[in-house]
């Protein structure tokens, strides 16, 4: 067999629904597999991690083809609720928990939750700002060396 | 397809070690199985888990997810980690002698 992957370093750094899962559901299927896992949000990823904010994140309906939406319509008041709350929906039925719940699992996984200093600075939040399973923020260096010997996935 | 022994019966096994045939399992081969996955001692909460590998495999033809392990069996995704820390749906699943469950969540 080839040789298996040990340790991945998952960097989340968009702060739409789209741009969080991915990185969640990498995470959560590595520790699945018994791999080590650490989860790096950097700027609006941080949105994912935010206190006040992680129960807010929305699908980004303007500049996303993939949505097959007409970009002016995207960009009308409340659509990007609307369609957020549709997909919400969906992923329910699917049992896919939400962010709030799939972050909080990952960290009852064993995987470490850690945001960017220099995102954290240029928003101006801190530790209390952010979900108590967040272990600490972390300067670039520090995570290269946290993710030595692994893989890098960046989102 | 290449076997495996245990508790002194021959089981075919897949090429990462799951039961191919779940009706060969029983009981007496999961301390074995368990010491191949690292695990020295089933306790009690180990055993919680296995059985209920077995349970939702037999209702549902396929074992569930940490997620839904953690949802149902009455052990939390936390206490799973623990007890299974190489992944507590694969390994569980190889000691309750059932496939690897599918699932990203």
């Amino acid at each position: 067999m080839a040789a298996k992957i040990e340790k991945v370093s998952i960097v989340i750094s968009k702060g739409s629904l789209e741009g969080v899962y991915p990185g969640l559901i990498m995470a959560n299927g590595a520790r699945a597999e018994g791999m080590e896992a650490n989860l790096f949000f950097t700027f609006f990823g941080l949105d994912a991690i935010h206190k006040a904010r992680h129960e807010h994140i929305k699908l980004a309906t303007v500049g996303n083809p993939g949505l097959h939406l007409a970009t002016w319509a995207g960009g009308l008041p409340g659509v990007s609720s609307v369609m957020t709350h549709y997909l919400a929906h969906k992923m329910e039925q699917l049992d896919i928990p939400s962010i709030p719940e799939f972050v909080e699992m990952i960290a009852d996984t064993g995987a470490g939750l850690y945001a960017c200093k220099a995102s954290a600075d240029l928003f101006g939040l801190t530790k209390t700002d952010l979900i108590d399973q967040v272990k600490d923020i972390i300067t670039v260096g520090e995570f290269y060396d946290m993710a030595a010997g692994g893989q890098i996935i960046f989102t | 397809m290449p076997t495996a022994s245990y508790a002194g019966s021959e089981v075919t096994v897949n090429d990462e070690g799951f039961f191919t045939d779940p009706g060969q399992w029983r009981e007496e081969m999961a301390p074995q199985l368990a010491a191949a996955a690292g695990i020295t001692e089933l306790t009690e909460r180990h055993w919680q888990v296995i059985k209920f590998m077995r349970h939702e495999y037999e209702a549902k033809g396929t074992g569930p997810t940490v997620r839904v392990l953690g949802k149902t069996s009455g052990v939390t995704v936390k206490e799973l980690y623990q007890l299974f820390p190489q992944g507590p749906a694969k390994t569980a699943a190889k000691i309750a002698g059932i496939p690897k469950p599918r699932g990203c969540i």
